[in-house]
């Protein structure tokens, strides 16, 4: 978990009024959750999904889409996303995530 | 300086900030009323607790009680929505740019001062909303975030017009459209940038809004700090955040957030057979017309033979609400209700209606109407997108 220490909005105010050139800087209260579902291919699912996004945009897709609808979203990854996959590895997580999700 | 563990210590802690490994520890969780529905409440800074879509990169919506808060949403309570995780984390609001170039006559780069003072600052009060908004509730089911009602806020926006700006730098002879591009970016270089475009008249329509404050005070961070686009009566994917570029184009942009994202079927509902593709699409441009009950929400108890105080919420793309019923016999008869303060044709319009209802099982359906006559489909209409979502919506109440 990161720490917090620097005060975002109140921080704006305060930096605004008194002028001060410093950066304001946001800290993120954290990066993200990372915990997959287990299953075969979870451990190829957390060596490349985990790379642009968190867990719960998985977590919270409607369940039981099925192998077709999760191919299609491991395939844009790769397609348009330009996320470095192997072809081979996608096949593996998107069984994975249509067997688990 | 303001000390943000003691800000954490009030909020964070009750509001189930402490995570580990993802899952929330203390937290409290809301249930948006589908499948797979439930959310974790997070607090990030500069927010108070919020719905939890997605932790990177943060989507957060917006809990609905907040919308009978009050007719402007306020700005710790306004949604989150990010496509890409690399997203700014510190910047200098002295030394802040905004590029103008592209085919003008003369390129600039402003300052935030330079915006202040060399142009005339306007306000505008105007909806804000996703085009994915209440996608959680599209049937059949379709992937992308899933939102509950709560993507969707109305705030005092001040800045400077687009069209002052682009006046200032001189839209040159070939021009057809503007590009925007923001401080956010994607964390594989593969990945497309998140860019937009408006067509040169949009964008030299006055309205068009370069914004740094929001309810009278800077731009939350998460909500684009220090300088967001804001595009009146259209989908949030237009209201670049962290604006840093407009580039003025004599080709048509060619981005995927234009031309594959955030396309609708090309007809008149934005819809198809559900679980049909469209054959031709067009980008998603302005907001249909939804109304919302606020203060009493679906699975309520209310009092049976009473006049029961009913208060909302109605907006639309701009052409201004004209008229909110509400029917509790499913749709044969409406009651209209009251339409309070007009804080301009972007903004909510708050409603009012004392409406008698029955004993046992009720359900209340709002609907509302616009300028231009146009209103909201009883069956909900679905394209593949999960967009656009306006159907007459139905409180379940019980009333004894």
């Amino acid at each position: 978990m990161k720490t917090f220490h620097i005060a975002a909005l109140a921080g704006l105010t305060f930096l605004a009024q008194a002028a001060i050139a410093d950066s304001v800087i946001y800290d993120m209260p954290y990066d993200g959750s990372v915990v997959f579902r287990a299953g075969d291919g979870s451990d190829v699912a957390e060596a490349n999904c985990i790379t642009c996004h968190s867990t719960d945009y998985i977590e919270y897709q409607p369940p039981g889409k099925g192998p077709d609808f999760w191919k299609a979203e491991v395939h844009k990854m790769i397609a348009i996303y330009g996320a470095p996959i192997t072809e081979e590895d996608g096949d593996i997580i998107a069984a994975y995530l249509a067997a688990q999700y | 300086m303001f000390n943000r563990r003691q800000m954490i210590a009030s909020t964070g802690a009750a509001a189930g900030f402490v995570m580990a490994g993802g899952t929330p520890l203390l937290a409290e969780t809301v249930s948006l009323g589908f499948e797979n529905g439930d959310r974790s409440l997070v607090a990030y800074p500069g927010k108070r607790p919020l719905l939890q879509l997605s932790s990177r990169p943060p989507q957060l919506e917006t809990p609905f009680s907040v919308f009978n808060e009050g007719m402007l949403t306020p700005n710790d309570a306004f949604f989150v929505r990010y496509h890409l995780a690399d997203i700014p984390t510190e910047i200098d609001p002295d030394t802040f740019t905004l590029e103008i170039a592209g085919t003008v006559a003369t390129p600039m780069s402003l300052s935030l001062a330079d915006l202040k003072s060399q142009f005339d600052t306007i306000d505008l009060v105007a909806v804000h909303q996703c085009s994915g908004n209440s996608r959680g509730f599209v049937t059949p089911r379709v992937g992308g975030g899933q939102a509950g009602n709560g993507l969707m806020g109305n705030a005092r926006w001040t800045g400077v017009s687009l069209k002052s700006v682009l006046e200032k730098a001189g839209v040159q002879d070939g021009a057809i459209q503007v590009a925007f591009e923001g401080l956010d970016g994607p964390v594989l270089p593969d990945t497309p940038d998140f860019t937009k475009s408006l067509e040169l008249a949009h964008a030299m329509d006055g309205e068009v809004m370069l914004a740094w404050a929001m309810n009278g005070e800077d731009l939350p961070w998460l909500n684009g700090y220090p300088l967001r686009l804001v595009v009146p009566g259209h989908y949030g994917t237009y209201w670049v955040k962290h604006l840093n570029q407009i580039i003025v184009r004599d080709t048509p942009l060619d981005s995927f957030w234009m031309t594959t994202a955030y396309r609708i079927p090309d007809n008149s509902c934005a819809c198809v057979e559900p679980g049909t593709k469209p054959e031709t699409t067009v980008p998603i441009a302005r907001f249909n017309v939804r109304s919302f009950i606020t203060n009493v929400l679906d699975g309520a108890a209310v009092a049976a033979n009473a006049p029961l105080a009913l208060r909302g919420i109605a907006f639309d793309g701009g052409s201004g609400i004209t008229e909110v019923s509400v029917s509790a016999d499913d749709g044969k008869t409406w009651q209209k209700a009251s339409l309070g303060e007009d804080m301009g044709k972007y903004a909510f319009r708050e409603w009012t209606l004392s409406m008698p209802v029955a004993s046992g099982e009720v359900s209340l359906l709002v609907r509302a109407t616009n300028a231009n006559g146009q209103t909201q489909p009883m069956q909900a209409q679905w394209n593949p997108s999960g967009y656009m979502r306006n159907v007459v919506e139905t409180t379940r109440l019980t009333a004894a």
